[in-house]
């Protein structure tokens, strides 16, 4: 960082401390400008073709287009079930990644300062390996196996998030209070029971509170998911946008703001009910 | 539980029918050794570096719409605020850039660009909108929550003394909360090259969309070298911002 001129011993230095060699910040901001004109120069937006008249009429023919939304109570129908299909798939996919992830929590975390904890480094790359890669890669990689539809998304919600949750479990494993299960090991008590007896009830209230921001995550997720075909509200609206159905495509763009805004506003409610 | 098992028709024994076993075996062989043939690795690079560009130029534009936003909805540089309450106007004008913001930010960026690809055409333009206006969302509601909670006596007392809201922004908010601001916005770029590797895959250019091919192609090998490039992009951009947050406390 830049020092204060009093504080350099080396006066011959450049007294500006913009124009110093060692000034990591102006290389660090030098470095961001010419990826950014790097990115645009590559990328060849064509934004004049972007910000035409031709251009602009077409996006606002779209957005008048979505403004009259399909109600027919037939439709309505299906909306609702593909958004239960929705709920369905992140409450599903957030629970077997909850199982798995503290399934995999307990190699992954050293509890105590010897436990040798050999499977430590091996199960943290699995981990890294699930939480890296995102849900939609994980959607259309599991199509494959299992088909298009809501089970290829479940799957790949609970693979990313066992990934997550695996990681956060092992970490609040790793950083819990020891007295009681130091106790416990001194008594001669073995591994699985000390767990099961100190240290999960000391960081159980972590761990589902982790579980319920991640499904919170997940629905927002879910609903996306589908558009490489992995079920719910998602699927439905590749299906409609591609047949240029904008009604249908209005409803569903409705139903899924909806719905996203619904999960944040009452897991704003929880937390200031609970922080209370 | 079982409502939920059959809506996600949660069929585990599909994976286990011999047709389908037959495919995902192949798939999956496929996939070691990973394709490193010299064209399809150039072609990897490319594209990798234009899911940095698309990113970056994302980042860029949601700057561009999310500073003004910002700027205009915070309740720090309110100055009828300074005389009990906010007036009406500004109050109903700073509640209409919330609310825009809010639309922004809860519209996913793959819907964004599914929209947009529709609109300005298959390629990079369509991912470097659907970052544009998601994150502006994301970046608009951090930026006012920062400047809110940071010490208002500054910005105040130039206010007070007749200093225009600019001024009082560079010279009462800014320099307190420079360095928050420009750790989330680092972390943000890091996630915006997270969600421009997986934009791809509804047409908006870079790693995703090589990949939605590779995969349409049942191409284990390629999808393999795909995979590994994602995930070494990823996890150098979490270096690089872990870093850059670093080298600014």
């Amino acid at each position: 960082m830049i020092k204060p001129q009093h504080l350099r011993s080396d006066a011959k230095q450049n007294p500006n401390p913009w124009l110093r060699w060692d000034c990591s910040v102006c290389w660090v901001s030098l470095g961001l400008v010419v990826l950014t004109i790097l990115s645009f120069w590559s990328l060849d937006l064509q934004l004049s073709r972007l910000l035409s008249v031709d251009s602009l009429q077409r996006m606002g023919r779209f957005l008048g287009e979505l403004l009259s939304p399909n109600i027919e109570s037939k439709f309505l129908l299906k909306l609702a079930s593909a958004s239960l299909e929705t709920l369905a798939m992140s409450a599903l996919g957030s629970l077997i990644a909850v199982f798995f992830g503290l399934l995999l929590a307990l190699p992954a975390s050293r509890s105590y300062a010897q436990d040798p904890a050999r499977w430590r480094f091996l199960t943290r790359l699995v981990l890294n390996a699930l939480r890296s890669i995102p849900e939609l890669v994980w959607a259309a990689l599991l199509l494959i196996s299992a088909g298009l539809g809501p089970f290829a998304g479940t799957l790949a919600l609970a693979f990313h998030t066992t990934g997550v949750l695996g990681r956060l479990f092992a970490e609040s494993v790793e950083n819990a209070p020891q007295a009681a299960a130091q106790a416990m090991r001194a008594q001669g008590v073995p591994e699985g029971r000390v767990f099961l007896f100190a240290t999960l009830p000391t960081v159980l209230p972590q761990l589902m509170s982790y579980s319920l921001y991640r499904w919170e995550n997940n629905i927002r997720a879910a609903a996306v998911l589908g558009v490489v075909g992995g079920g719910g509200l998602g699927q439905m609206l590749a299906f409609h946008m591609g047949l240029f159905q904008m009604q249908e495509t209005s409803s569903i763009l409705i139903a899924m703001i909806s719905l996203v805004v619904l999960v944040d506003s009452l897991s704003y409610l929880a937390r200031r009910l609970m922080s209370r | 539980m079982i409502p939920a098992l059959v809506a996600t028709e949660f069929k585990p024994w599909i994976f286990f029918g011999s047709e389908n076993l037959r495919v995902s075996a192949r798939f999956l062989g496929d996939f070691f050794p990973p394709s490193v043939e010299v064209d399809f690795l150039l072609l990897v690079v490319k594209e990798a570096w234009r899911t940095i560009a698309i990113a970056t130029a994302g980042m860029c534009l949601a700057l561009v719409l999310a500073i003004p936003l910002t700027l205009a909805s915070t309740r720090s540089l309110s100055v009828s605020i300074l005389s009990g309450r906010m007036s009406r106007l500004p109050f109903a004008i700073r509640q209409l850039i919330r609310w825009l913001l809010i639309i922004l930010r809860s519209i996913p960026e793959l819907i964004w660009a599914l929209v947009f690809v529709r609109v300005v055409g298959l390629g990079p333009a369509a991912g470097v909108l659907a970052i544009g206006l998601t994150y502006a969302g994301m970046l608009g509601k951090v930026y006012g929550e920062i400047l809110e909670s940071g010490d208002a006596h500054c910005a105040v007392s130039i206010l007070r003394n007749g200093g225009q809201r600019l001024q009082a922004f560079f010279f009462g908010l800014l320099p307190q909360n420079a360095t928050e601001l420009t750790s989330y916005t680092v972390y943000r770029w890091e996630c915006a090259i997270r969600s421009s590797a997986v934009l791809g895959f509804v047409g908006a250019g870079g790693l995703g969309q090589q990949m939605d091919n590779s995969m349409k192609m049942f191409n284990g090998g390629e999808v393999a070298t795909l995979l590994i490039v994602f995930m070494m992009l990823v996890g150098l951009a979490d270096l690089l911002s872990g870093w850059l947050r670093k080298i600014m406390q």
